[in-house]
């Protein structure tokens, strides 16, 4: 199997953003950044898929220079090999998923392996798009993935419980939280991995249009909550919620 | 004449509540470009949820009614909300954000051509706004193609009442594409409970609660209210509770008029899933954690101890 597994470069989930006072952007300088949560447990599915079954898996990131270290991290997992491509810009969904259509063409994966969603933008698009500009199956907020031949079978996470289904290969598949729990790099790996080849190529240069379709004109602070108080024990609570809240 | 064309969502033979948000938004956008509204429900024998829709005021329901509709696949549902959205001339097409709406409709977005918006809170006949990093920044943003596509934030916009009329249902007549997707089988969630996003009243459990055990002192809480029980991301982790019932930025979003949060600390996570509810209880050992911050009324102690006390004394109060 030849998995093709994306690592978007975020800030970290764990870190509180801060909007720029302009509402132009993000204060980005003061950030951490890290592989998108959902995208780590797709290259530990590769992986995990590689193990038990041979093939490669390559590594993929769409950002500038510095999402280097998020391909490397990818590596130091156990991927085979990495691609970079590089763009000052922000691609909207649709951009990365036309960018990926022209990977796809040239690497000939059986599967397409990307998180859900990026915790930056919260989009959880470009999969589901990917799948259609290849006239691929998509199995989406994967939790189980069973390879079967030229198939795979797919858990789901969806509304009301869980939903199986089999896509054909070749085909995408986005993975949820509950798929698996990321390996952490040991350090021989980590040293490792800065042998691996990761192929730097320039946005340009793959003839792809990446003009934006949804252009993000400000961030503005969503509206804060105001702290309320404590209560001393359950009477008061009881009491609160009939009186105040008038909830019961 | 243009449109604003939204898909219902349904489950098990019922219309989703999502749906009405849907609709708010549909009108509003309606209104906004003087459009008109559609509506398109897809299924197998879903004439039913059709006939429900015919008195909210949409100018047309199409009806996708097909056996081999029976089980949504992107690939044909994909295949008929954008048939469907260019035969109606539709400026938007949206479906509320549940699981089925986010797996459908960045697909029809490719299918169209056009830009897509996730999650919209609001619209203003030009921009919709949307929250991004789990809620802790609010994006305005533009789509910029003739037809745009959204998933709609249901806990953004209320519930549509119906508004009378008769609107006639057309069915749709298609010609199925080959998929390269099959439905196996759905292991459902079985539960007496409200929809997390339909309740009233939700009460969810954290790391706090120690074991799937432990959440029926939650499950003893909200049977007095016909609650429905939610979980942080830590508590479906650990396999306590069923996935579907997480609440937060890549769970479900929740509003209802009564929120209690019980042994969470409130991570961002989980916060940009219920911070919008109306009133918010917080129950929790750690008189630091930042759920305080959002809460209207928080108790600090042992939710061990609590729990039974307060289900207790609301029964007390309610009989």
């Amino acid at each position: 199997m030849k998995i093709l597994v994306t690592a978007k470069r975020v800030t970290d989930p764990e870190m509180k953003i801060k909007i720029k006072s302009d509402g132009s952007g993000i204060e980005l300088s003061s950030m951490k950044f890290k592989v998108n949560p959902f995208d780590e447990i797709a290259i530990e599915e590769a992986l995990r898929i590689k193990e038990a079954m041979g093939g490669e898996v390559v590594i993929v990131s769409i950002c500038n220079e510095d999402a280097q270290l998020e391909i490397r991290s990818g590596l130091a997992m156990g991927g085979d090999r990495g691609i970079l491509v590089m763009t000052e810009e922000d691609p909207d969904s649709d951009a990365v998923a036309r960018i990926l259509v022209k990977l796809v063409e040239d690497e000939k994966p059986d599967i397409v392996l990307m998180g859900k969603q990026a915790v930056d933008i919260d989009d959880n698009q470009s999969a589901q798009i990917l799948a259609e500009y290849l006239g691929w199956g998509q199995a989406c907020f994967a939790s189980k993935i069973e390879i079967q031949e030229s198939k795979a079978r797919v858990h789901r996470e969806v509304d009301g419980g869980t939903e199986v289904v089999e896509i054909d290969l070749p085909g995408i598949i986005s993975t949820d939280l509950r798929l698996n729990e990321p390996r952490y790099a040991k350090l021989p790996d980590i040293l490792k991995a800065k042998k691996k080849e990761i192929k730097q190529i320039n946005v340009s240069e793959l003839g792809v249009d990446i003009t934006p379709k949804v252009v993000i004109k400000n961030f503005t602070e969503p509206p804060q909550r105001q702290a309320g108080r404590i209560v001393e024990d359950v009477a008061e609570l009881v009491t609160a919620l009939k009186e105040e809240a008038k909830i019961i | 004449m243009a449109s604003i064309c939204i898909v219902a969502e349904h489950q098990k033979g019922k219309l989703k509540k999502a749906t009405l948000n849907s609709i708010s938004f549909g009108r509003e956008a309606a209104e906004k470009l003087g459009a008109e509204l559609h509506l398109l429900v897809i299924g197998n024998g879903v004439t039913g949820i059709a006939d429900e829709l015919k008195s909210f005021g949409a100018t047309k329901i199409h009806l996708a009614d097909d056996s081999g509709l029976e089980h949504y696949t992107a690939e044909t549902w994909g295949y008929v909300t954008a048939e469907v959205a260019m035969a109606c001339d539709a400026k938007i097409v949206g479906m509320s954000a549940g699981t089925t709406g986010k797996d459908l409709m960045p697909r029809v977005a490719a299918k169209l051509e056009a830009g897509m918006a996730s999650g919209i809170i609001s619209f203003d006949g030009e921009c919709f706004t949307r929250e991004m990093w789990a809620g802790n920044a609010v994006a305005t943003v533009e789509v910029q193609t003739s037809i745009k596509v959204v998933t709609i934030q249901g806990t953004a916009f209320d519930a549509a009442e119906p508004s009378g009329g008769d609107t006639p249902v057309e069915p749709v007549s298609v010609s199925l594409p080959d998929t390269r997707t099959r439905f196996i089988e759905m292991h459902e969630t079985i539960s007496d409970r409200p929809d997390l996003t339909e309740a009233n009243v939700v009460i969810s459990g954290g790391r706090g609660m120690k074991s799937g055990e432990n959440f029926t002192l939650l499950e003893d809480f909200a049977d007095i209210f016909g609650a429905a029980v939610g979980a942080t991301r830590a508590a479906v982790d650990a396999g306590w509770v069923s996935n579907d019932l997480q609440v937060g930025q890549t769970g479900k979003i929740v509003a209802p008029e009564l929120y209690l949060a019980i042994g969470l600390s409130g991570a961002m996570q989980h916060t940009a899933g219920m911070k919008n509810s109306k009133v918010i209880v917080a129950i929790n050992k750690d008189e630091e954690a930042p759920i305080f911050n959002v809460a209207d009324f928080g108790l600090v102690g042992d939710l061990f101890k609590i729990m039974p006390e307060l289900t207790e004394a609301i029964k007390k109060e309610k009989s």
